[in-house]
């Protein structure tokens, strides 16, 4: 074979190699979309409403959107006062590490001066804090002034969902977009956003 | 009639090569004439691999694998199932006793060399065969949709979500859902009774190719291809029918009581093997007080916390595992047995063992300030055994290997 013929048959083949290549991706295509949430999925997923207005002072309560579970709280005006005291132990107390929907509107970090709206989920690896509000010693800090913590991997974060510093959990827990129409809170939706 | 048998079994011979392949690898294939009981385990995975095969097969036909049905199939498989508990115990069973065979298989080979030139493929294959076996363990722990495996998996795929930028849209993927939901389970179900054991077998396939390729290793380290009589073969080996067969068969025989114990007796293994939150439902509400991986898992995951940073966490757990890929080159001593090697070889070994036992241990119980710094010095003796391996091998004095076995 010609040394013209070697350098058209190296072409051609070449060709035909990055045209079956070129294939890839299309047959790829159903297999790695099938795996996306199905249209079924996306509608269990929507909004979720409910009254908060029946919560008493203090009280926290669970709602699950997505089944996430998202933690709602009625603060007290003494508990509010007192997010000062755990301002020293906090990693991120402005929440500048993460983008916070509704930064430095009110202390509780939503978008209202009374309840605080986050989502449940450890941002270390998904658990669940729980909520522990009395300001006592605990196992896990004897200067405890009301939180959460997170009983997978030692997590703490303080009543409005801030981090501690030097725990697992890299950032504080994220606040959902929410709305308030009145008493009733909307949880996953936010027209204004 | 024995005469058409006969003829009936040459024909076939001649278009298929049953009795070349039958010689070639397991009746007369030559196998190191001295080992010990070290070199059972691998013959004891194979048969936990059969087991998990044969009894996988028969859960497959009562479990359900939606949201709604997954952990009530389980229940019904227990209790309604003519003996379905045993064929579940023996398949839960089987996943621990897999773990315990294999880890016992890679300390043999840590202990002995056995990644050494010219192994260093069958060892590749085998670290490969481990890296699926904790894929396939972990999915199938998600199965039954119980409390553990609804919390395991969310701390597994929250992993994905430790990669920047593309991390939480891979975990949604992962998930199929915003939540661990039956979209999720049925997927797993898929890669857990399909793909991944396909994968398996494949991967045990090819370890065993390039095992009979290169030829079984001794707690010596002779290389016995060195004499080899009139016929190639070594002289210090034995045929694998029936001298290593019916060795096996001993040592299959003491596991299977140890098997049937664990499996009729404790087959939760104290929590263990089947953790106790796990005969409870998923509640994606509600996490369990107290979440640990099942054993098998507990070293890695400790390493994964004494990380305070999911992403570095994630880096050192993978790493934990992928450095077992580059043992073959990591060690530069001129023996390979742990008998003709130094005493730097010798104390690194025990202190990886104390390490990684003291790692499981950790995994498997809550965190307190003492633990975690107790952590965090076994992950960097761990890592220290292997990253220094190159330096101590090198720089000690070993002993002269004799040349026969």
């Amino acid at each position: 074979m010609q040394d013209k013929d070697k350098t058209r048959r190296k072409f051609l083949i070449g060709l035909t190699r990055a045209e079956g290549l070129s294939g890839v991706p299309f047959a790829a295509t159903p297999f790695i979309a099938a795996w996306n949430p199905s249209a079924k999925a996306k509608a269990a997923g929507a909004p979720v409403k409910l009254d908060v207005s029946k919560m008493q002072f203090g009280q926290q309560i669970q709602v699950s959107w997505r089944k996430q579970p998202v933690f709602i709280i009625r603060h007290t005006k003494e508990s509010l006062a007192s997010l000062e005291l755990s301002l020293p132990k906090l990693a991120d107390p402005n929440s500048d590490l993460i983008s916070e929907p509704y930064k430095g509107l009110f202390p509780t970090r939503s978008k209202s001066s009374e309840y605080s709206v986050m989502s449940g989920v450890c941002t270390h690896l998904g658990c669940a804090p729980k909520y522990f509000p009395e300001v006592e010693p605990k196992s896990w800090d004897a200067t405890w002034s009301g939180g959460f913590f997170c009983p997978c991997h030692g997590s703490m974060f303080d009543i409005v969902g801030r981090v501690f510093k030097g725990v697992p959990a890299p950032t504080n827990l994220i606040v959902p977009p929410h709305m308030f129409e009145g008493s009733i809170l909307t949880i996953g939706e936010d027209k204004e956003l | 009639m024995s005469e058409i048998a006969g003829k009936l079994f040459s024909w076939v011979n001649d278009r298929l090569p049953i009795v070349n392949t039958f010689e070639r690898h397991l009746s007369k294939h030559p196998v190191p004439s001295k080992v010990n009981f070290w070199y059972l385990f691998g013959a004891l995975a194979s048969v936990v691999l059969i087991i998990q095969i044969v009894s996988g097969i028969w859960l497959i036909m009562p479990y359900s694998n939606t949201e709604e049905e997954a952990f009530s199939s389980i229940e019904y498989i227990m209790r309604d199932v003519d003996y379905g508990w045993v064929i579940r115990y023996i398949h839960t069973t089987g996943a621990s006793m897999f773990f315990a065979v294999v880890y016992l298989h890679m300390f043999r080979g840590l202990l002995y060399g056995s990644y050494q030139k010219p192994k260093e493929l069958v060892w590749i294959f085998g670290c490969t065969i481990y890296l699926a076996m904790m894929a396939e363990g972990f999915l199938g722990y998600v199965l039954p949709y119980g409390q553990m495996s609804y919390w395991g998996a969310q701390v597994i795929i929250s992993l994905f979500g430790a990669i920047p930028y593309i991390g939480e849209s891979l975990e949604l993927w992962v998930r199929g859902d915003y939540y661990i939901s039956g979209i999720t389970v049925s997927r797993f179900f898929a890669l857990h009774v399909v793909a991944l054991p396909l994968v398996l077998i494949a991967l045990v396939f090819l370890h065993l190719v390039a095992l009979h390729e290169v030829g079984a290793g001794n707690p010596e380290g002779v290389d016995i291809e060195e004499f080899l009589d009139d016929d190639g073969v070594p002289l210090d080996s034995v045929p694998f029918f029936p001298y290593k067969v019916l060795n096996a068969l001993v040592g299959i025989g003491v596991f299977m009581t140890v098997f049937a114990i664990i499996m009729f007796f404790f087959p939760e293994g104290g929590g263990y093997f089947i953790e106790m939150a796990n005969f409870q439902e998923a509640n994606p509400l509600v996490t369990p007080d107290h979440i640990a991986p099942v054993w098998y898992y507990a070293p890695f995951f400790t390493m994964l916390r004494a990380v305070p940073d999911p992403l570095g966490g994630l880096i050192v757990m993978g790493s934990a595992v992928a450095i077992f890929f580059v043992v073959p080159w990591l060690d530069r001593s001129n023996v390979a047995s742990i008998r003709y090697k130094g005493i730097y070889s010798k104390i690194a070994l025990v202190l990886f063992g104390v390490s990684f036992l003291t790692l499981g241990y950790l995994g498997t119980v809550g965190v307190t300030e003492v633990r975690k710094t107790m952590s965090v010095i076994c992950t960097v003796i761990y890592f220290a055994f292997f990253l220094l391996m190159p330096v101590y091998t090198k720089y000690e004095k070993t002993k002269q290997v004799p040349k026969r076995l």
